[in-house]
């Protein structure tokens, strides 16, 4: 009898433990909540400078005028690229956890994305672009490969209007499916086609359909 | 049996107890003009899907009837409120670049057709934000449009 109370009594400690402990999960939770909070804020003052380069965008005869800039290259958009090449690869060789550590890998290099030496309509652009790719990079790192692939379509869109303003000093092909998705495209840096979305299923579903350079 | 008794007497002091703990609240007086509802001509069975289904994690304004406040479900639920508004806040809506605003299109789309979202636990506790096939259906292709007028 006397064990039982004493078991009983080791027992409702036990659970006064869980419940407090739950509480103190739930105070490192709002902390979260506050630093999320904190984040809005700041993207919101993104958003904010964004708009600014929109109304600078009125003057449209920088565009035209600063348009030959293209011809040097900017490291960092290769570097960009290598890194979508790669994790492109993860994906043709259905490899989720590689694909998720260079999704990751691919974030980064898009945030240190130096847009300096751009004209001010495409420093916004480039700003709106790599927004956009980072949080499907982001998506990618943290996914299952059938998830991973759905970002990999958006971030290919990304991608390619990226190298539109960035150019590159390689011949790229953009390559098509019709099949996934209503039709997805991608970029390659060989001609022959390996396909992302599909990986060994159907590892030949496309054809080029562009060639960049 | 005594112990078992004094188990579910225990639990019980517990499930009691964890009611007195405040969860943040999710919720806001006014609705920006950034807001999906105000910047997009949505029509108004359109409305009432999204409101029902997808506003409670994806907005700043949360519903909060009686067992949305109950503990623990309001703990579930702040954790989905936080990162739901993170990946996707229709009371920010305005606030996206065009193409981020394509982008999330697509995601949602995508997140319906698999029955992704709502999220099942959601589901689970409110069973009118399932939607049925055929609302499905109008949800999509209405989505679908707004993206192609992009
Ligand atoms: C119970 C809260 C909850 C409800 C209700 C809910 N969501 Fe979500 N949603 C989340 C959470 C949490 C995430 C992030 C984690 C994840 O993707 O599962 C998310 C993520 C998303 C994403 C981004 C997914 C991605 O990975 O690209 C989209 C888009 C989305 N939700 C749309 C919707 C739509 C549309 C509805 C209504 C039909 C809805 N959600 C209803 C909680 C919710």
């Amino acid at each position: 009898m006397k064990n039982l109370k004493v078991t009983t009594g080791i027992l409702a400690i036990a659970i006064a433990l869980v419940t407090l402990t739950v509480m103190s999960c739930k105070d490192t939770k709002k902390e979260h909540s506050n630093e999320d909070s904190l984040h809005t804020e700041m993207s919101a003052d993104e958003n904010h400078s964004a708009m600014n380069h929109d109304n600078s965008n009125g003057h449209h005869d920088n565009e035209n005028k600063e348009m030959t800039m293209n011809a040097d290259q900017d490291g960092n958009s290769e570097l960009i690229l290598k890194d979508y090449f790669n994790l492109k690869n993860a994906l043709v060789a259905d490899d989720n956890s590689k694909a998720k550590e260079l999704g990751g890998k691919l974030a980064k290099s898009l945030v240190n994305l130096d847009v300096s030496k751009y004209t001010d309509a495409q420093k916004s652009e480039l700003n709106e672009i790599i927004e956009d790719a980072v949080e499907h990079a982001e998506h990618i790192s943290e996914s299952p490969m059938a998830h991973q692939r759905e970002h990999f379509k958006i971030l290919s869109k990304d991608v390619t209007d990226m190298v539109t303003i960035t150019g590159t000093a390689n011949t790229l092909y953009e390559q098509f499916c019709p099949m996934y998705d209503k039709g997805s495209a991608w970029l390659s840096m060989s001609e022959e086609v390996r396909n992302p979305y599909y990986g060994s299923k159907m590892l030949k579903c496309g054809k080029v359909q562009k060639e960049i350079n | 049996m005594k112990t078992v008794k004094n188990i579910v007497l225990v639990l019980m002091v517990a499930f009691v107890g964890i009611q007195f703990i405040p969860t943040k609240r999710n919720q806001s007086d006014t609705v920006p003009v950034t807001d999906f509802m105000l910047v997009n001509k949505v029509p108004n069975n359109i409305k009432s899907m999204l409101q029902v289904s997808c506003y409670d994690c994806h907005s700043n304004n949360t519903n909060y009837p009686w067992y949305n406040k109950m503990q623990p479900i309001a703990w579930f639920l702040e954790g989905h409120i936080n990162e739901g508004k993170a990946e996707l806040n229709f009371s920010e809506w305005d606030s996206l670049s065009n193409r981020r605003k394509l982008s999330k299109l697509r995601s949602i789309i995508k997140q319906i057709e698999s029955d992704k979202m709502p999220l099942e636990f959601y589901i689970s506790i409110h069973k009118d934000a399932e939607f049925s096939e055929e609302e499905k259906i109008t949800i999509i292709q209405w989505m679908t449009q707004l993206r192609d007028s992009l």
